[in-house]
């Protein structure tokens, strides 16, 4: 079998794992894999509707935590004003991040390159400046959710198995979702103006409308992300959405390999295993995650993912 | 009307603060073409530099010199030891790189000065108030603070307009090959350039330093400012940023200062008192999407090569 190279073996593999951890959990006593794995794949989740616009649509967010937050605070803002149904809050925290999106994107894809990359951060810093100053919600202290999504007995959200699978069914989900797009014509369309604008636009493509619903899609996924985020933490503060979480999110996509399907989850699992271990090592932790992102940066080009693409090829 | 005056000063200070930086981030994305987040981690070094050899030396001035000093070193050592090596690089990979920087520099902050804060105490001739006009007074660390940074401004615009030196900064920042290609030791121009901007920022930190308290991430919130003033004044551009500066810096001072009260006016006051801090944090950002609507290339685009 060619075909069985080494990046759909490892990707085989680490989807296995994580379909069998509560499993390995169960047996183990091991409650924490479960909860930091929980986490993980949440952000993965994030990782991956980033890598949409960046990795597939050559848009270099750097704001994307605010979604992270404005799902958050959706669900967070309804549990305190009684709204406990999950059948309403995630609708709503989705069509927040959409609509987000949708402003953001019209007004930021004015511009190129490195103007975008501000852009986007300025607004996600806003937002954050916004949800510090919802006195009402907590302010800077955040706000505690003391009842997680109800979802009227089709699904348990205070069950950590359930909860974990659902995360994961979502993740799987938004995989399987940006596959099919990035394969459709309409995702040609926003991968050929990634590799040349001009050229699309004088096929006759409106690149802009392309790039802004693209915008959207990944926008809302973030926020589906957030809502579990906050159901996770029974807690939503301003600080999801400060700038250097969506620098995490990044460095997750990066890592993994930009553009490939499963480069953000593998990007999400070893940063944020890595973080887990080196954090038990030494308190100061972020001494040798920095320099080790330089080292990332300077030598190894196109994430785990291109390293793996390397080896099997020999 | 003196609090008018007082803020407006106080805006114009916090916007020559913020050229400081804005220069300093301008000059390396246009001539290196390097975005460097780390920038605001350079600010904070500086301010701690100040506190400390401001402590050891018991001389204001005199421990100045020396964080000014020690701040264009790390500059230089930084750009020598890893950032050099990813100019011509993607932006992506600069964001990156200066992303795992920041991370480093605050741990180690954290590791040799402890996580918690340091004053920055003044001394006593700069804690007396100045009487500006009749009247009117101004404290005199704060009018300092302009006259400094006013200074720099233009002795940076004598430098760059005027000078051979500047006369090769321009030249790099409108084709960087071509400059090379003539002999011009470009990579000493780059850290030369790299130094420069981050002697900026270190200026820019230690002068806030006796205002704010010296601490962990304070560069991060004040560098996000920094991009939104490159973005309005144009990459690129010094008098872009210059003017953007200021501007921001005085309708940010101006709007934390007033809007409450001129909210209340319109708005029940507890309407007023919610919206008020939402709306006064957001001004400089509902701003910059007023430009970029308008101008996407910012007021004063560098032009381009």
């Amino acid at each position: 079998m060619k075909n069985l190279n080494a990046r759909t073996a490892a990707t085989a593999l680490m989807v296995a794992g994580l379909l069998l951890l509560p499993l390995y959990s169960q047996l183990s006593g091991n409650v924490f894999a479960l909860t930091l794995f929980t986490r993980i794949v949440i952000l993965a989740l994030a990782a991956a509707s980033l890598n949409l616009i960046m990795g597939y649509g050559g848009m270099m967010s750097f704001g994307h935590a605010a979604y992270l937050g404005i799902g958050g605070y959706a669900v967070g803002i309804l549990a305190q004003e009684g709204l406990g149904s999950g059948f309403i809050q995630f609708p709503v925290a989705l069509a927040a991040s959409a609509l987000y999106a949708l402003v953001i994107g019209a007004l930021s894809l004015r511009t190129r390159g490195v103007y975008f990359i501000m852009i986007t951060l300025a607004f996600a810093q806003m937002a954050y400046y916004v949800a510090s100053s919802l006195a009402r919600y907590g302010g800077d202290d955040g706000l505690t959710i003391y009842k997680r999504s109800d979802f009227s007995g089709l699904i348990n959200l205070s069950n950590r198995t359930q909860f974990y699978y659902l995360c994961l069914a979502g993740l799987l989900g938004v995989i399987f979702l940006i596959w099919r797009i990035v394969n459709s014509r309409f995702g040609m369309v926003v991968q050929g103006l990634r590799s040349n604008e001009q050229r699309m636009q004088a096929i006759g493509f409106p690149a802009n409308r392309y790039k802004l619903v693209c915008f959207v899609i990944s926008g809302t996924m973030g926020g589906l992300a957030g809502a579990l985020l906050a159901n996770n933490t029974d807690f939503i503060s301003p600080a999801v959405m400060y700038w250097t979480r969506s620098g995490d999110l990044m460095v997750m996509v990066i890592l993994g390999g930009m553009g490939t399907l499963f480069g953000p989850v593998v990007g999400a699992v070893v940063y944020l295993v890595l973080e887990e271990l080196l954090s038990q090592v030494t308190e100061y932790w972020a001494l040798i995650m920095g320099p080790l992102l330089l080292l990332i940066v300077l030598f190894g080009r196109g994430g785990i993912m291109g390293l793996l693409g390397r080896f099997s090829r020999g | 009307m003196l609090l008018v005056v007082e803020q407006f000063l106080n805006g114009l200070q916090f916007g020559l603060l913020l050229f400081l930086l804005a220069a300093g981030l301008t000059l390396v994305f246009g001539i290196m073409d390097f975005v460097n987040l780390a920038h605001g981690s350079l600010y904070m070094m500086g301010a701690y530099f100040a506190a400390t050899f401001v402590a050891w030396t018991g001389n204001f001035l005199f421990g100045a010199i020396l964080a000014l000093g020690a701040t264009l070193l790390l500059g230089i050592v930084l750009e020598f030891v890893a950032l050099r090596h990813l100019y011509g690089r993607d932006h992506l990979d600069h964001v990156l790189a200066t992303f795992g920087l920041i991370l480093f520099f605050n741990e180690a902050v954290r590791l040799i000065w402890g996580p918690a804060g340091l004053a920055l105490p003044l001394p006593a001739w700069l804690t007396v108030p100045v009487a500006i006009l009749p009247g009117i007074y101004y404290p005199a660390y704060r009018l300092a603070i302009i006259v400094v940074a006013l200074a720099v401004a233009l002795l940076l615009y004598v430098g760059v307009m005027r000078t051979r030196v500047g006369m090769l900064i321009r030249a790099g920042a409108s084709n960087r090959e071509m400059i090379g290609a003539l002999g011009i030791n470009i990579k000493l121009l780059y850290t030369m350039v790299f130094g420069l901007g981050a002697a900026l920022a270190g200026l820019a930190g230690l002068m806030q330093a006796p205002i704010l308290t010296v601490q962990i991430g304070m560069g991060e919130n004040i560098l996000i400012l920094a991009f939104v003033i490159i973005v309005i004044g144009g990459i690129g551009s010094i008098r872009g940023a210059f003017l953007a500066a200021i501007f921001v810096g005085i309708i940010d001072t101006m709007g934390r200062a007033f809007l409450p009260n001129l909210l209340r006016q319109v708005l029940s006051s507890t309407a007023a008192s919610t919206a008020a801090p939402a709306l006064s944090s957001m001004l400089i950002y509902l701003l910059m999407a007023i430009v970029l609507v308008v101008r996407p290339e910012g007021l004063f685009p560098a032009s381009r090569r």
